[in-house]
């Protein structure tokens, strides 16, 4: 479930754990912290020394 | 052979650089910074070799830089990887070593600044010293936008805005060009086409196939000796009939450069990084 808004989220097989999804109800940005069910918390937001 | 992979989000690169070294027979823990606690007095020997994918630049230059200190090696080096998160230290290292770049200046106040655009001519790109993704790039074309630009800055506050970085702005195709190198040699290279003027695929261009012919190997090595090496992405703008170099990235993004240069570029890196751990100098130039 989406953490944001309750949405159910569906992730791929391959989805691992640190991996960030979009909610497909409220776009909110997700990361994957559990699987086997998938738990999601909320990506954190972009910072200023993020980059290449 | 155990390869730390440094990160702090599994993007598709990460994906990609893991499976290529395990592929090779590698051994490799994924290494997420922020659970990471490193004493420094207590160097632990964990990894033959570290690859420094950290989404933050800070993260990733801490840990490399303790790492170093314990006599792991790392790619990219932290040398390398400080000379390329400072715009201004890249500017400073490509201009040391003779590798053509934009006209750029630094000023440290608004009136300063403004003489400092006038005398480099309009327009001018102003630039966080530290930032990625095309964040916070402003186009000033007269003086009306120059003052208003720096006044905004200067009273923002802060280190981020404390210094103002200039650049000639260069009247690029609508595209740049990104050379990857890997030690000394020229992997591939993308065309970066957008409308914007500013043409980082993190702001929505398109990537297209470069061919790489030996002006634009020469610059680009050139160019990656001059930060140290290693595996780097350099941003290259046409200017008329000549080359400069703009930006150089340690950290690159690489999941749109695949499929259209046909290059398995993880699997590159992953190669570099296996020499690395196995001993090898970091080759430079070429």
């Amino acid at each position: 479930m989406c953490p944001e808004c309750d949405a159910r989220v569906a992730v791929d097989d391959g989805v691992e754990r640190g991996e960030v999804v979009t909610c497909p109800e409220c776009s909110a940005e997700l990361e994957v912290v559990g699987l086997d069910p998938p738990r999601f918390v909320l990506a954190p937001p972009e910072e200023v020394d993020w980059g290449e | 052979m155990l390869i730390g992979l440094l990160c702090s989000r599994l993007r598709v690169e990460e994906k990609l650089l893991r499976d290529a070294l395990v592929h090779r027979g590698v051994d490799v823990e994924i290494v997420d910074d922020r659970g990471l606690t490193l004493t420094l007095t207590h160097p632990t020997r964990r990894w033959d070799a570290v690859l420094e994918r950290s989404i933050s630049q800070t993260r990733g230059l801490a840990v490399t830089r303790v790492l170093e200190s314990w006599g792991i090696p790392t790619v990219n080096r932290h040398a390398v990887a400080a000379t390329c998160a400072s715009k201004l230290d890249t500017s400073a290292a490509l201009a040391g070593a003779g590798v053509p770049t934009p006209a750029t200046a630094i000023a440290f106040t608004p009136e300063a600044a403004l003489r400092a655009a006038e005398d480099l001519g309009y327009p001018v790109v102003v630039k966080p010293v530290t930032g990625s993704w095309g964040r916070l790039l402003g186009r000033i074309n007269d003086r009306d936008a120059a003052e208003a630009l720096f006044e905004h800055k200067a009273l923002l506050g802060g280190p981020e805005h404390s210094v103002f970085y200039l650049q000639r702005h260069v009247d690029k195709p609508g595209r740049d060009i990104r050379v990857f190198v890997v030690g000394d040699e020229v992997i591939c290279a993308i065309y970066r086409e957008s409308e914007h003027w500013v043409t980082n695929t993190a702001r929505g261009a398109i990537t297209r196939d470069c061919p790489v012919d030996a002006t634009l190997r020469r610059l680009s090595l050139d160019a990656a000796a001059a930060v140290g090496g290693g595996v780097l992405a350099i941003d290259v703008l046409e200017n008329g009939d000549r080359l400069v170099v703009s930006e150089v990235n340690a950290t690159m993004e690489f999941k749109n450069s695949i499929d259209v240069t046909g290059v398995d570029i993880p699997g590159r890196v992953a190669d570099h990084v296996r020499e690395i751990a196995r001993g090898a100098p970091v080759a430079v130039g070429g």
